[in-house]
């Protein structure tokens, strides 16, 4: 059985609160359709679950296979160190099907981010660091595709659909 | 599930085509760690796939100087359009003829369906097979163990 290697922490983008009964885990790439597809579920489980369950988004981008996979997770951390990482990643699923140049630039103008700023992170990487310590962390956890679910460190195997995981959340729950 | 070659084997030689032209033995790696990932067939559903997964984690296995082979029972051609689709940067062996021969070798075969496990193999520099996994075929066993292998090996 596959483990969470790395524990959540302060590094972690969280939402809800960590001490909650349940603990989920996301590693997930932007440009991923599974990804895409798993995202409105995730927000229909926070909405079902609400205090019970947190939730935790890591970057795993397939970069081989998804050209704008990094620079979306580079922007999204771009975001994030302007406090609006949830923002960001929400805007990128929500846009999938328009993932660019263009859409970063639309988006960090949705923010009210800086358009040239989040271009010369991106250029720069500057935050490839953090993508790429989640990447490294997730396959040592044994994330073997996106999305990978942890549940309360535990590898979810399953499938991820909205009954499935909820059934595997009630059964951390006191 | 199959009996898989368990680790203190000597790892059986092959020769199997990874492009139309072009041949690759086992043998011709010696002095290298060699990971070989033997996978029921190309085209698996996308984003999951373990192959993408492997291409991605490339560097990481070349850290240890190791080789990785993707090994599955199709054909050079269907290998070929998928590796270029996928934008794979390692090779596929073709365990075509006779069919799923190397498979068999290794105890990673399964006749039934036809196809190769999902079964992962470390060997050292010595050509013994260092570590083993066969992976419940469903389900894609990630990168966690190859690592874990080559990390344990003797530097």
């Amino acid at each position: 059985m596959s483990k969470l290697s790395i524990p959540v922490g302060k590094d972690d983008h969280l939402q809800g609160d960590p001490a909650a009964a349940c603990v989920l885990v996301e590693y997930g790439d932007y440009q991923c359709p599974s990804c895409g597809q798993a995202y409105p579920i995730m927000k229909r489980l926070q909405k079902h679950f609400g205090k019970r369950l947190a939730f935790v988004f890591r970057n795993f981008p397939l970069t081989q296979l998804h050209p704008w996979a990094e620079p979306a997770a580079e922007a999204a951390e771009f975001a994030g160190a302007h406090g609006k990482f949830w923002q960001m990643h929400d805007l990128l699923y929500e846009n999938q099907q328009q993932l660019g140049e263009s859409l970063l630039l639309e988006l960090s103008d949705t923010l009210d981010l800086s358009s040239s700023q989040l271009l010369t992170a991106v250029a720069e990487h500057t935050y490839q660091e953090k993508v790429k310590a989640d990447f490294r962390g997730g396959v040592r956890s044994g994330v073997n595709g996106t999305p990978t679910f942890f549940i309360n460190g535990i590898r979810h195997d399953a499938s991820y659909d909205f009954a499935t995981l909820t059934a595997a959340v009630e059964s951390v729950l006191p | 599930m199959a009996n898989i070659l368990p680790p203190g084997t000597a790892a059986p030689d092959f020769s199997l085509h990874i492009t139309p032209d072009q041949k690759l033995s086992l043998s011709e790696l010696r002095g290298q760690p060699v990971i070989l990932a033997f996978y029921p067939a190309d085209w698996s559903p996308v984003c999951g796939d373990q192959m993408a997964l492997y291409n991605e984690i490339l560097p990481d296995f070349q850290k240890y100087r190791a080789e990785l082979i993707g090994i599955s029972v199709d054909g050079v051609w269907c290998h070929a359009a998928f590796a270029k689709d996928r934008n794979l940067h390692f090779p596929l062996a073709a365990d075509f003829e006779p069919k799923g021969e190397v498979s068999r070798a290794y105890g990673a075969y399964r006749p039934k369906d036809g196809v190769s496990e999902r079964a992962l193999f470390v060997i050292d520099k010595n050509g013994v097979i260092a570590w083993s996994y066969c992976s419940p075929i469903a389900v894609n066993p990630g990168a966690d163990g190859i690592l874990q292998a080559l990390e344990n090996l003797p530097k």
